[in-house]
């Protein structure tokens, strides 16, 4: 037996040649590819301006009250008098760490890069449902990432009441906070027209015969994902709308009566609860750490299985347990506020939702380990990280098991343990991902591919590095020391005994950005010099890979519409000469 | 290859891409909103004083001595309970613009357009004169956590009102262009707007109660 | 086995800490386990089939469901942590003190950037604080026109108990949210404005020598960092002698 149509057709055979003036094609674009792209730069682009902001506060953290050196000087009397980092500035780099990293970084590159370049070709669409509102959403997202970060120039400086917002401390501080309520609302706003448009894509362009449980494990994770934002961000809309009215309108829905501030009492009408933002703010906020892991387990499900050259193990289970993940994240939000004085009867609902939250995880997990029995490994450079994210998300999401049940939470509350267990999740098991993501799809992208030396460079060093910095923090939450600390816990005595991992941790943060210059240099170099590869390098049989050529027409991706004919991962069919059979491949009988 | 389903249903949905597009649109709006009601009961369930209007306040309405004044009382009901009927009557008269369509009918469907337009506008400019008659009272969202929930509410059902007014005055005037291209498509933008319409009709129809009533 | 964690939790003080210790370090030993189950596997599978040693893969893969029983046996030890710890424990850290136990009760107000302990002294009544009137010399805003505020003794950052004797920290904030964290103790809880929180906890143990703590876990302002108390638990006598000082000091 044979497979027919098994190469897509080449590049060049499929170039239509209608010019668009160069502000229609590359900045006010409406094709999913070109804006996927713009979502893609702009995001790793803050992701590095996080990862900056990061490092000055791991100096302080490091070397308490020592100038800041390079950038020391440039930071301005208010933020840094000779270089050297005031509390005040330390706490606008923390608020403004969290929230570019996940809203301006994590979440666009995830979801706005990965998902809108990469769902319309698997599931055999010509774009996005509606082009025109995907344009909005970039530029929407585009606007508040401006506004958050001119907000470091505003008097008082950029938000500084962490990324959680916390009133009354963010209704009395200074009017950075303001631009990052502003900021927030056109992200939420860009967000829902995201997810609309992803919901729709998926739901109604899918290629004739691409049945639900034939969508790639990837296209199921941003559908859920879609679903979350859709549902999860207007609460904090609401939320937001209400703090900026407790700041410019002088309510008080956040603040009760009879507030005493720094000797003055507080002039307002009162009766408010702080406690509702807090509500209002994790009823987004944890399902929102779920848009920041499903699309990863979607790419490193896409890379294992291609890498394995066998089909995912479970995959139906894999589906159903992220649908069941997405409807439990709704009511696990109160176990971020175990601590604010909570009943039995509540606080025993809430762990009880969180530990059963963390049983799809598990499965998802246990599937993609599974997976790897029985395979054809390929340890490329996407492999490589898609293998690590699994020990590394599964340390971060084990370490979530004790802060899910209140009485362990007591003593690990707001200490460096929390830091350590999301930085898991987020950093090694999502940022890792992204990685894998886009060694994968360069060369759909670029018809290039990326250079392996220099990606097994960027790899081990990130790897240890990663594990320099989030491990020790483990160490210093389980002894008892506060997050946020500006000095690192210099104060306390019972934070001594593990101070000295506090420089250890930031040389690893200086050693990860080292460990960037080789991917920086392969990614800007391969995107020209990159070994020129055919439409399918990696021999996949999703549709993005089997059906378009790389890159994908300008304008349709696909030469003809696919028709599908099986499941995603039919690799090693037995039977088959080739060892993988492409979606929509019409098989042809001996 | 052009992308499916922007008219025609797609038979395992049932639904073309801008209604599935509404439907879930409107679900985040139900969130929105849902928030703020939910925000609504718990501070008014969590703190005993708040239907109660503050005793400066209370003087200064000339309602001194008479007891305590409780909350709705300075809301003008009927010009929120008109305001009802007003909106509930353009849902009617929108339906009627989509229907006309359906008839091949475009100046009756100016003609009902028109109408519902004409009726968001009357219910702004009602809601202006209400907002008006409490700023002159001195009556501000900082006055009272009461007062800050009603301007929140009302101040952001009314944003959605205008946004409505701006769809469906496109699709009256510029818009009704595509009727000559695309009549089946420029149908669907009606019912869609429609949806949209009704969903701040609902809105208000909660608001209402929750607010002048009880 | 229960130990785990002793070597980097600070010493326990309290009586209940020794209860969540063991029950932190379970969920630890339920971590360590799936942990290594799963890396020992993960690590063969990576060995066992790298592409030279196995160059077919295999189409069906595991064909056992083994791994549905792991997963039912994560399940069943959590259900177990729940009922059997978590939840209970957790019912004992919000249940007051029985009144025969005569718990001390003590005040403690956070605000930025410090920590006000107020007693009832001798008459065990708080005097009534009013908002208006703090100021540096009246921290807490006791109100002079009330009698029972005449004896009362406060403090700044320093908690001053006896040992082996209930205690039951009324925990409240002048201004923004802090959070009241006693390491040794075991002890946090936020302080929200316009509440007045119970904190229930029997210190077990002096410290003689040792400086222990008040600290602040929640982000509450540019002294965030700065805002910590001291923690002196008394041997029997000890706090009762500390009282009288303060009383003179206060004349
Ligand atoms: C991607 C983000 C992400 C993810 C996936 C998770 C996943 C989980 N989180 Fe986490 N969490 C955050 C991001 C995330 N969290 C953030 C950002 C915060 C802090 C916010 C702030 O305060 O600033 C936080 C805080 C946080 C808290 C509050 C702590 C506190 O403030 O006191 C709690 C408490 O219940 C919690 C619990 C959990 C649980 C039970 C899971 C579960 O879903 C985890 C389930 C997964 C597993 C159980 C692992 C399964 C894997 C295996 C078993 C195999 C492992 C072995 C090998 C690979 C060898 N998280
Ligand atoms: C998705 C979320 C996310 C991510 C990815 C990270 C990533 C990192 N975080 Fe952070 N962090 C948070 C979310 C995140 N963080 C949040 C929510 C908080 C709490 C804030 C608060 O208290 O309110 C926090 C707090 C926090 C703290 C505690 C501060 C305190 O409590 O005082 C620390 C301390 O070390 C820290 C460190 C780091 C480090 C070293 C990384 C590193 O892993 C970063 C790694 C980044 C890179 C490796 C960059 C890669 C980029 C490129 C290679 C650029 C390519 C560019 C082009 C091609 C153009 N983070
Ligand atoms: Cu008080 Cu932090
Ligand atoms: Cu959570």
């Amino acid at each position: 037996m044979s497979v027919l149509e098994k190469q897509p057709p080449e590049p060049e055979a499929h170039e239509h040649h209608h010019e668009e003036p160069f502000w229609r094609k590359y900045i006010f674009s409406q094709d999913h590819k070109v804006i996927g792209i713009q979502y893609g730069f702009t995001a790793l682009i803050f992701l590095l301006v996080g990862f900056s902001l990061m490092l000055m506060m791991r100096w302080q953290l490091a070397f308490p009250g020592k100038p800041i050196p390079i950038v020391g000087g440039l930071l301005g009397s208010a933020n840094a008098p000779g270089g050297i980092m005031l509390p005040e500035f330390y706490n606008q780099l923390g608020a403004m760490h969290g929230t570019i990293m996940v809203f301006l970084a994590i979440v666009p590159l995830a979801v706005g890069a990965f998902g809108n370049y990469v769902v319309p070709l698997q599931i055999g669409a010509p774009d996005m449902a509606f082009p025109k509102l995907n344009m909005a959403s970039y530029w929407v997202y585009a606007t508040g990432g401006v506004v958050m970060l001119a907000s470091f120039f505003v008097p008082g400086g950029a938000a500084n009441s962490g990324w959680t917002s916390y009133p009354p401390l963010s209704t009395i501080a200074t009017q950075g906070q303001t631009w990052w309520l502003v900021g927030m609302i056109f992200l939420i706003t860009s967000s829902l027209l995201g997810s609309v448009n992803f919901i729709v894509t998926i739901l109604q362009l899918r290629a004739p015969g691409l049945t639900l449980m034939r969508l790639p494990f990837f296209v199921w994770s941003q559908l859920v994902t879609a679903f979350l934002l859709l549902l999860a961000f207007p609460p904090l809309e609401a939320a937001g709308v209400l703090q900026l009215m407790d700041r410019i309108a002088n309510t008080s829905f956040f603040t009760p009566s009879g507030l005493v501030v720094s000797g003055e009492v507080l002039d307002v009408a009162g009766g408010g609860s702080p406690l509702l933002w807090q509500h209002l703010f994790w009823f987004l906020a944890h399902p929102e750490v779920y848009v920041l892991i499903l699309p990863a387990m979607g790419i490193v499900a896409e890379v294992i299985a291609n890498n394995t050259r066998k089909p995912l193990w479970g995959y139906r289970s894999m589906v159903y347990a992220a649908v069941f993940l997405g409807f439990m994240s709704f009511i696990v939000w109160a176990h971020h506020m175990f601590l604010t004085g909570m009943g039995t009867t509540i606080s025993a609902f809430f762990q009880t939702t969180t530990m059963i939250i963390s049983i799809p995880s598990v499965i998802i997990l246990t599937a993609l380990f599974i997976s790897l029995w029985g395979g054809s490994i390929r340890f490329n450079t996407p492999m490589l990280f898609a293998l690590a994210f699994l020990p590394m998300f599964g340390i971060g999401g084990l370490t979530g098991l004790p802060l899910g049940l209140s009485a362990s939470d007591i003593h690990l509350h707001d200490t460096y343990y929390v830091i350590g267990h999301f930085h898991y999740v987020v950093a090694p098991g999502t940022i890792f991902a992204m990685f894998a993501g886009i060694y994968y799809w360069f060369p759909k992208i670029t018809g290039r591919r990326m250079n392996e030396t220099l990606g097994k460079l960027h790899f081990w060093p990130s790897l240890i590095f990663m594990n320099g910095i989030f491990m020790p923090m483990f160490v210093q939450g389980l002894a008892g020391v506060s997050r946020r600390l500006y000095d690192g816990g210099m104060q306390y005595d019972h934070a001594q005994d593990v101070l000295q991992w506090n420089s250890f941790m930031s040389y690893s943060a200086f050693g990860l950005l080292a460990a960037q210059v080789p991917f920086l240099i392969n990614f800007f170099k391969s995107i020209r010099w990159g070994a020129a590869v055919d439409s399918n390098p990696w021999r996949a049989t999703t549709l993005e890979w089997a059906a378009a050529p790389s890159p994908p027409v300008a304008h349709g991706n696909f030469p003809e519409e696919p028709v599908v004919r099986r499941g995603p991962y039919e690799y090693s069919v037995p039977g088959h000469d080739s060892d993988f059979l492409p979606q929509h491949a019409a098989v042809q009988e001996a | 290859m052009q992308i499916p389903y922007t008219v025609e249903e797609r038979p395992d949905t049932g639904l073309y891409n801008a209604k599935l597009g509404v439907w879930l649109f409107l679900a985040s709006e139900v969130m929105l909103f849902g928030a703020l009601f939910s925000s609504y009961i718990l501070l008014r369930t969590g703190d005993p004083s708040f239907m109660i209007v503050p005793h400066a306040i209370a003087e200064q309405l000339g309602h001194a001595g008479h007891g305590e004044l409780r909350w709705p009382a300075e809301l003008n009901v009927p010009i929120a309970f008109v305001n009802t009927l007003v909106l509930i009557f353009s849902s009617v008269t929108i339906v009627m613009s989509w229907a006309s369509l359906r008839l091949r009918k475009l100046d009756k469907f100016r003609l009902w357009m028109g109408l519902t337009l004409l009726c968001s506008l009357v219910f702004l400019v009602l809601k202006a004169v209400e907002y008006n008659a409490k700023f002159s009272h001195h009556l501000l969202p900082g006055t009272a956590n009461f007062l800050a929930i009603y301007f929140t509410l009302t101040g952001l059902h009314a944003l959605h009102v205008i946004g409505g007014v701006v769809v469906n005055g496109y699709l009256w005037g510029p818009g009704a262009k595509m009727w000559k291209s695309d009549p089946a498509r420029f149908t669907n933008r009606v019912e869609v707007a429609g949806l949209y319409w009704h969903f701040v009709d609902l809105v208000w129809i909660f608001l209402f109660p929750s607010l002048y009533l009880l | 086995m229960l130990g785990l964690l002793q070597r980097w939790l600070p010493p326990n003080a309290s009586a209940h800490g020794q209860a969540l210790d063991e029950m932190t370090a379970l969920v630890h030993w339920l971590m360590a386990i799936l942990f290594v189950v799963w890396g020992v596997f993960f690590v063969v599978a990576l060995i066992k089939f790298r592409a030279k040693a196995n160059p077919k893969a295999d189409y069906a893969g595991v064909k056992s469901h083994f791994s549905t029983w792991g997963e039912v046996g994560v399940a069943i030890f959590e259900v177990v942590l729940l009922v059997g710890f978590a939840i209970p424990a957790w019912a004992r850290w919000v249940t007051p003190h029985p009144e025969e136990e005569a718990p001390l009760v003590v005040r403690v107000i956070g605000e930025q950037f410090a920590w006000n302990v107020h007693y009832a002294g001798d008459d065990g009544v708080f005097g009534r604080t009013v908002p208006e009137l703090v100021d540096p010399t009246n921290p807490v805003g006791l109100d002079p026109e009330d009698p029972a505020g005449a004896d009362d003794i406060t403090t700044i950052n320093q908690l001053h108990l006896p040992v082996n004797r209930p205690v039951t920290v009324r925990l409240s904030t002048k201004d923004v949210i802090h959070s009241f964290s006693l390491p040794v103790m075991r002890v946090k809880q936020d302080a929200i404005p316009g509440q007045e929180i119970p904190v229930h906890f029997t210190p077990i143990a002096t410290n003689d020598g040792e400086g222990w703590e008040i600290a602040c876990a929640q982000l509450c302002g540019l002294g965030h960092y700065r805002m910590r108390g001291y923690l002196t638990v008394h041997p029997e006598g000890g706090f009762e002698a500390w009282l009288a000082q303060q009383k003179a000091k206060k004349g």
